[in-house]
């Protein structure tokens, strides 16, 4: 690959007591890349992602970000953070603040912003997601599909190096799915480098470059959608593409 | 004389009630002071052993556990009579107020940590995820994250504890502090009359009622906003 990796993840592992979640995963995201991660639940796909930022500590195995290993002892944890977004499938809005308030958070108590400039960069991220009017709206008085923006906007407010989506959609209503989607194609034709769990097959056929599916701890197969999605090679893969076909129809 | 005339000389007799006044007034002052220490010492206290929990350090954790399910095992009484009697020959001299004082802050902490705590465990474990993902540390997302909400949780149940320990006061009693119920006891003695009694139980009622209306006021304050 020519262009440089944001992302390159190696022999990763993650074990809960005895149980091994990640068995040694290697991922490798470039700049601008699109990476959609599919799998059957208990896969390990979420856990994949929370080692990333380390909001799960791996068991073994190394991260690269921007060439800066992320797992090295005396690592600034929270700056490295910071360049890693995450938006979660429940929201995790605080609902003590507002829109902007929750937008605003990291950029003044981390980044160091004065009240202005965080103001003007969360209504700016809040516009991105076309949220600017809800500024002063809390989280209760927010729709589902709203929340998930403003969470969109609130890790994109940090201009993260990448954005990690943990099923995005998974907790929305249906009618509510395609404004998140919708969010999260915009950020992807901005050049926005992502890594995205989720079941939207739809949309990974339409936007991911590059699809990866694990299971049982593993990647088992990796390509572009119409290699995955078309001609899937391994036998597990067939099972859970068959699955989901069998729980559209 | 009828009953209820016997009834009435004993328990609301004026002149009694005109004459010793003043001295239950006295004792309501007293009250009111020595409830304020408790909360501002038990309160904070309590906060802050809570705080450190959060810390999960094992032998902290195990010291701020059995401090708190000793002091709400025993009853406040007990606490007041081991510090002012037993201090003593530890070569430590409490007065009544302070015996009374120190026992009744202990015990609140002891309550506020582990409702403070409840509140801390209640918060959704997504809004750590959430904060730290942003990469505040752990003091930052503990300070604007968790807390505003675990504090909001916590104002019904920390109320009434507050008022339940504060109450408390009247076992200065058993070491001569002139609160309400001593001095309603004093004031009885000397008029060989029970209605200052009934001053007392007015005093409390005086006391209370503001504070527990004032706690519904707050409780509604901080009704998540929409």
């Amino acid at each position: 690959m020519s262009t440089p990796l944001v992302l390159d993840v190696a022999g990763l592992r993650k074990s809960f007591g005895p149980v091994e979640v990640l068995k040694g995963v290697d991922l490798k995201v470039a700049a601008r890349e699109l990476v959609f991660v599919i799998g059957p639940s208990g896969s390990g796909k979420s856990t994949l992602l929370r080692c990333l930022n380390r909001l799960e500590e791996p068991s073994d195995g190394s991260i690269k970000l921007d060439g800066q290993d992320i797992l090295a002892p005396g690592v600034d944890l929270n700056a490295m953070r910071r360049k890693i977004g995450m938006v979660f499938q429940a929201f995790n809005l605080y609902p003590h603040l507002t829109a902007l308030g929750n937008v605003t958070l990291a950029l003044r108590k981390v980044s160091g912003k004065s009240r202005a400039e965080a103001d003007a960069i969360g209504t700016a991220a809040l516009a991105r997601v076309g949220l600017e009017e809800k500024a002063a709206a809390y989280p209760g008085a927010l729709s589902g599909g709203q929340q998930q923006r403003v969470a969109i906007a609130r890790a994109l407010a940090l201009e993260p190096k990448v954005m990690l989506f943990d099923e995005p959609t998974s907790a929305l209503d249906p009618e509510l799915v395609g404004s998140v989607l919708n969010v999260m194609r915009a950020m992807r034709e901005s050049g926005q480098t992502m890594v995205v769990v989720s079941h939207e097959m739809a949309f990974a056929r339409a936007a991911a470059d590059r699809v990866l599916f694990m299971d049982q701890g593993l990647v088992v197969e990796q390509g572009t959608p119409a290699e995955i999605f078309g001609a899937p090679k391994s036998e597990r893969l067939k099972a859970f593409l068959q699955r989901l076909r069998h729980e559209e129809a | 004389m009828t009953g209820l005339d016997r009834f009435l000389d004993t328990f609301v007799n004026l002149a009694v009630i005109a004459k010793y006044w003043p001295m239950v007034l006295d004792g309501l002052a007293l009250t009111i002071e020595l409830a304020l220490a408790v909360v501002a010492a038990g309160l904070p206290l309590g906060l802050a052993l809570a705080l450190l929990r959060a810390l999960q350090v094992r032998p902290l954790t195990w010291a701020i556990v059995a401090f708190a399910d000793i002091l709400r095992a025993l009853p406040p009484i007990v606490v007041v009579v081991l510090l002012f009697f037993a201090l003593p020959s530890a070569g430590l001299k409490l007065s009544g107020y302070q015996a009374t004082w120190l026992s009744l802050a202990l015990v609140l902490a002891a309550f506020a940590e582990e409702i403070f705590w409840a509140g801390i465990v209640a918060t959704p474990k997504g809004q750590w995820d959430a904060a730290r993902s942003t990469g505040l540390g752990f003091a930052q997302a503990l300070a604007w994250v968790i807390l505003p909400q675990a504090l909001r949780m916590t104002i019904p149940p920390l109320t009434n504890r507050t008022i339940a320990v504060t109450k408390g006061t009247s076992l200065g009693v058993v070491v001569g502090v002139q609160e309400i119920l001593t001095a309603s006891l004093t004031a009885m003695d000397f008029a060989g009359n029970a209605s200052p009694l009934l001053l007392g139980s007015l005093a409390y009622v005086l006391l209370f009622t503001p504070v527990v209306s004032a706690s519904r006021w707050v409780e509604g304050r901080f009704a998540w906003k929409r």
